[in-house]
């Protein structure tokens, strides 16, 4: 069954949209699927629920009633503010990225309704340089929550991202306090917040607002912590158990309200909206 | 003896011969006074000169040195009556982060100090000053006493990060850096941070976020270590990569004064604070108790909205408006 439909034409190009590409192997259970049908799922494997990445206008289709409506902010981009000088540059690094996804950052926001209720709404693209948090996606998010103050509107959050953006230092982790002090003033306003967590949310954009949701949401086996499995294998000098700072294992620890598989995210949201913007009436 | 890094090897010779001079003088009662003059004179020049003209990954050497006065050294030396106050409340008490009442210039303050270990014992202690997500939850109940007893909060830094363990995952790391960081943009008190050694990332912001941050000279402030930067971008961790990584960074007090994200750079005495602990917390005591006069004359929702702002407009970008 379709649960959107999927334009034919996307800007920049992303895997399904090549023409070779007919079938693609579950990255989990090793099934051979059909593309289209996979699509048709949601980016789910049918075999096994795993989860496979979707960009950031398929989330915005899939938890809003006509997509997105009105696009913010799309033009605001990367400057290279510390003239990052890198094995590769990072204006290099930057200017491909932008090529490759399409979109000038690592953060889609803008306006729609969920089952009419209007919300501010951002996604982020882990494609775009890991989905790094630099400037511009603090500014974004920044801005979206300073919007949903302003209209008086929930806002809800999709996260995927590698963390800080290294190449723009320390102004980078400011990001941080940036969109969680815009949080504060959301909180004080007594506004929603639901943040929904895919794989992989890691380092800054974790410690700062993708756990500070009135909702936490995550997709079922996202990897999701502080530090990455690796920083912290090295620092204990030991593999990490099965399972470790996945979806089901925060859970477990008490620190995301719940895990909702993809076709079902929607009405999760819809309900938890409806309880906290309507509930009295 | 103190230790001394490679780029003030020299530094450390003159020492040495100070402390032989010395050493004949008091046993054989020679007049060395003539050549110990000389010395000193030589050690203060030498001094002066390979601190101005540091390299940034020499910088965070000097951030990191083994005699550098650590957050408890200058509380000891800054705040009269101190009274630790320990635990979350919750877990447990993480002494990687120490927090309670003292008196700066006899007004009651709350502090809150990323603490280091001096040897391997206080840093097995200490946890080398990486605070566990028990120790934010800890700093944050201290800074909500602050604010029921309309205290001012001075925050001093000095971590080289959170830690990443198993248990700190467990228990929400993540979610406590982020709680403080929300919570601490609303506390409804003067919040006075001092970055005094190493600013590492998400660790030393997680008790950084305040109404005006001032950082010691040869303190560092960073989104990540040339360590870690070094492996992930050049892939390796040579010197050479370290080095690079230290420079592109730009984690100096200087860089961040113009990157606009500190409010004032402190002069460290001539060779660093290592050299000089009280004359250290001398300066930083002046520069602490300044800026919380000028925070405690206004009211608080001019502190609050100038909090905001302040962290609003960090970050550089093109297009918009
Ligand atoms: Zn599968």
């Amino acid at each position: 069954m379709a649960w959107f439909r999927r334009e034919k034409k996307k800007i920049g190009g992303q895997k399904r949209d090549l023409p070779p590409d007919v079938w693609t192997k579950c990255d989990k259970c090793g099934e051979i699927l059909y593309r289209e049908k996979l699509a048709d799922n949601l980016d789910v494997c049918p075999e096994c629920g795993h989860h496979f990445k979707i960009p950031p206008d398929d989330y915005a289709k899939l938890l809003l009633d006509n997509a997105l409506e009105e696009e913010h902010d799309a033009d605001l981009h990367s400057v290279d503010p510390l003239e990052f000088v890198g094995p590769t540059p990072y204006a290099d690094r930057y200017a491909r990225a932008v090529r490759q996804v399409g979109r000038a950052e690592a953060v889609l926001t803008g306006r729609g309704h969920v089952d009419g209720r209007a919300v501010l709404f951002g996604a982020m693209d882990f494609r775009f340089i890991g989905g790094s948090m630099g400037s511009v996606v603090g500014e974004k998010i920044a801005r979206a929550t300073e919007r949903a103050v302003e209209r008086q509107e929930p806002l809800i959050l999709v996260s995927a991202s590698g963390g800080a953006r290294m190449m723009e230092g320390v102004l980078s982790l400011m990001q941080m306090a940036k969109t969680s002090s815009a949080l504060g003033r959301l909180h004080k306003a007594g506004l929603p917040y639901i943040s929904i967590l895919t794989h992989p949310t890691t380092g800054g954009v974790t410690a700062s607002f993708a756990m500070l949701g009135d909702v936490i949401i995550a997709e079922p086996g996202a990897l999701i912590g502080f530090a990455g499995p690796r920083v912290i294998e090295q620092t204990i000098g030991q593999e990490l158990p099965d399972g470790f700072q996945r979806s089901e294992f925060l859970l477990e620890h008490g620190a995301i309200d719940m895990i909702v598989p993809r076709p079902a995210l929607k009405d999760s949201v819809s309900k938890l909206l409806g309880h906290m913007v309507d509930g009295s009436t | 003896m103190a230790s001394h890094e490679e780029f003030e090897r020299s530094i450390g010779d003159v020492v040495a011969q100070i402390g032989k001079l010395k050493e004949m003088a008091s046993s054989g009662g020679l007049d060395v006074e003539t050549e110990l003059k000389k010395l000193e004179s030589r050690l203060a020049e030498l001094r002066a000169e390979t601190y101005a003209n540091v390299t940034p990954l020499e910088q965070v050497q000097i951030a990191r040195h083994q005699q550098r006065p650590h957050s408890l050294d200058m509380i000891e030396r800054i705040f009269t009556d101190f009274i630790e106050l320990h635990g979350d409340r919750g877990f447990r008490d993480d002494p990687a982060v120490v927090t309670g009442w003292g008196r700066l210039a006899e007004r009651s303050v709350m502090v809150i100090a990323q603490q280091k270990g001096r040897n391997t014992k206080g840093n097995l202690k200490r946890n080398f000053a990486m605070m566990h997500p028990e120790g934010y939850r800890k700093a944050l109940r201290m800074m909500r006493q602050a604010e029921k007893f309309r205290r001012p909060i001075i925050s001093l830094i000095d971590t080289p990060a959170a830690y990443p363990g198993i248990g700190a995952e467990e228990r929400g790391q993540s979610e406590a850096i982020a709680r403080n960081l929300l919570e601490m943009s609303l506390i409804e008190t003067p919040i006075l941070v001092a970055v005094i050694g190493e600013g590492g990332s998400g660790g030393a912001l997680g008790l950084s976020v305040g109404d005006r941050i001032i950082m010691l000279e040869h303190a560092i402030y960073s989104v990540i270590s040339p360590e870690g930067c070094a492996s992930i971008l050049w892939k390796e961790n040579t010197e050479e990569a370290r080095s690079k990584a230290a420079a592109a960074l730009k984690l100096t007090a200087p860089d961040l004064k113009r990157l606009g994200v500190i409010d004032e750079l402190i002069e460290e005495p001539k060779g660093g604070a290592h050299t000089d602990w009280d004359g250290a917390a001398e300066i930083l005591s002046e520069a602490l108790q300044r800026n919380l006069d000028e925070l405690r004359s206004l009211p608080v929702d001019q502190l609050l909205q100038g909090r905001y702002e302040k962290f609003r407009a960090m970050g550089v970008w093109g297009g918009g408006e």
